[in-house]
């Protein structure tokens, strides 16, 4: 009994992994078997085979569009965002005067929600709101200018929410990597660029890739935005849209079961080609010296 | 002192403060616009208003039966926290700490959740959930919501765990103490700024989860943002500005939640713990 005790602890297994039980039954019940448990409805549908609901996706048009209006919308906002959290939190991370009432005025849109997103935007943006009359009033533009119910009003309110996401961790990320690092950098010689492409860059790049594969999970499962400030019918029918249409006004589960499968992998591959891509990436300590 | 005159500086720096700027009064408009309509008579073609009133948050307030709402907002989000917490911070340690058979796919595992669209597993979940009369009351809701939160704790209490010197359990150890000591003795102490991070950021996104709670609520367990999307896609129904100012109502409560956590916790170490020591 003692011996095979010592063997496995060899291996890594003890009693101390007993403290991940509730965590991996959890994620079993709740998450694997109803993931499972759809995957199996989405080959059994009324007609068609066992097939018949990914074949009905893939030839009606109006299904099959939504894998490209949602990444047209997705990954232009998700990139967006973290492309521009950069250079922001990159001179945020120092100490100067109300650095803190600013993180927190940039991360004030957290709390605002898809709701009064979407009110504001129809109103800010909206043919009479202050933004086109500002437009108007000025000379900028002579009709208004059609923001909302439209691609726009769903990529604005991408914007919105989920910059401030990715502004936070990418904050977090850079803080996290000792300045004096770069210092050493600087006494050598090396310039502001140079220490934020051979330095900053490389340690921030997996922080970077984990903040887009969470801004781009926002944006790829948007659905009340979609809904409330966009084109549902049209340029913005997303795919968790026709996933929702398909479950709750057809009642056709196994079709909506197929969206939702197909909804995964496509943003799966998406993910993996880009955590793939960190894996190769430097992963540990960005902390100098002891950490 | 270096950070700041480089500010005065460089073109990058005005060019990065003119972006943050024009972000900014966007947001003032999108929140502003809510805000004037919310406490506006009437609002057509013009630049404001043409009265004021308040009577809309009384209306809102009376009509959506705001204040079960507000319970069972608070109800599912304590729960949600509490429990994934519970659930993930153990799970997080031995993950970060740990290499055994399967260590890898446990934490593949782990991460899908997350980086799942709510929608996709939402669906065949509530299926699941209605199949054993856990959905359309608060145990569905708190269950649905669990499904992200759990996982998010896992992530977001990593690094925190990373960062701490095995050394300091090594020599608890030494001492004689067992795991659930250096659990309670060691860990949880060091840990307590991770572990209110994961929890506040769970509480904002539990309060903000859309997805998961409209699948899954009935009519007794819908919290703010749910009640919120059905009184607005019921346009027509209600007056724009009661809904303008259920949606106030809704962001001054998240602010209230996100400005006493940012009392609590300092932004950036959500994911790192920071030396924020000055120059």
């Amino acid at each position: 009994m003692v011996a095979l005790r010592h063997r496995l602890a060899e291996r890594g297994i003890d009693r101390q992994l007993l403290l991940l039980i509730p965590a991996a039954v959890f994620v079993l019940l709740l998450f694997i078997y109803p993931f499972l448990y759809g995957v199996g409805l989405s080959f059994q549908p009324v007609e068609g085979g066992a097939l018949g609901a990914y074949r009905e996706f893939f030839t009606d048009a109006y299904l099959r569009d939504t894998i490209g209006t949602t990444l047209q919308l997705s990954l232009p906002a998700a990139l967006l965002n973290v492309l521009a959290s950069v250079p922001i939190a990159y001179r945020m991370r120092g100490r100067f005067r109300g650095k803190r009432l600013l993180t927190t005025v940039l991360v004030v849109p957290i709390t605002l929600g898809t709701v009064l997103t979407a009110q504001g935007l129809l109103n800010f943006l909206g043919p009479t709101g202050w933004f086109n009359r500002t437009l108007l009033s000025t000379g900028l533009a002579d009709a208004p200018v059609r923001l909302t119910n439209n691609y726009w009003g769903v990529f604005f309110s991408l914007v919105i929410t989920g910059f401030p996401f990715a502004f936070l961790l990418v904050l977090s990320y850079l803080s996290g990597i000792d300045p004096s690092l770069e210092r050493a950098a600087a006494t050598l010689g090396a310039g502001r660029w140079q220490r934020f492409r051979r330095i900053t860059l490389p340690l921030l790049a997996p922080g970077l890739a984990t903040t887009f594969c969470l801004t781009f999970v926002l944006a790829f499962s948007v659905f009340p935005s979609a809904v409330l400030v966009g084109d549902p019918s049209g340029t913005t029918r997303v795919m968790s849209i026709a996933a929702y249409d398909a479950a709750y006004v057809r009642y056709d589960y196994p079709l909506a079961s197929a969206v939702a499968v197909l909804m995964g992998l496509v943003e799966l591959i998406v993910i993996g080609a880009v955590l793939g891509w960190r894996a190769l990436l430097y992963t540990g300590s960005t902390a100098g010296g002891k950490g | 002192m270096a950070a700041r005159r480089s500010i005065v500086a460089t073109p990058a720096a005005w060019l990065v403060w003119g972006v943050v700027a024009a972000f900014f009064v966007m947001l003032a408009g999108v929140i502003g616009s809510v805000v004037v309509s919310s406490v506006g008579t009437q609002w057509f073609d013009t630049w404001l208003p043409t009265g004021w009133t308040t009577r809309w948050y009384a209306q809102s307030w009376d009509e959506f039966t705001l204040l079960p709402v507000l319970i069972v907002t608070l109800e599912v989000s304590a729960l949600v926290v509490g429990i994934s917490v519970l659930i993930g911070v153990p799970a997080a340690y031995v993950l970060a700490r740990r290499s055994f058979p399967g260590r890898r796919l446990l934490y593949l595992l782990f991460l899908l959740p997350i980086l799942m669209p709510p929608i996709t597993y939402g669906i065949p979940l509530a299926t699941v959930l209605y199949k054993y009369g856990f959905a359309g009351n608060l145990s569905g809701v708190v269950l649905a919501n669990l499904v992200p939160s759990v996982p998010f704790v896992i992530l977001t209490m990593t690094p925190f765990i990373e960062q701490i010197d095995p050394a300091v359990e090594r020599a608890a150890r030494m001492c004689g103490a067992n795991t659930r000591q250096v659990f309670v003795r060691i860990l949880t102490p060091l840990l307590v700024p991770g572990i209110l991070a994961a929890s506040i950021l769970v509480l904002v996104r539990t309060v903000g989860m859309f997805e998961l709670t409209f699948l899954t609520a009935g009519p007794d367990s819908q919290t703010l943002v749910v009640a919120l999307y059905y009184s607005m896609s019921a346009a027509g129904i209600r007056a724009q500005q009661s809904i303008d100012a259920m949606a106030v109502i809704y962001t001054s409560m998240m602010l209230v939640l996100l400005v006493l956590a940012l009392r609590f916790v300092n932004p950036t170490q959500l994911v790192a713990r920071v030396r924020d020591e000055g120059d």
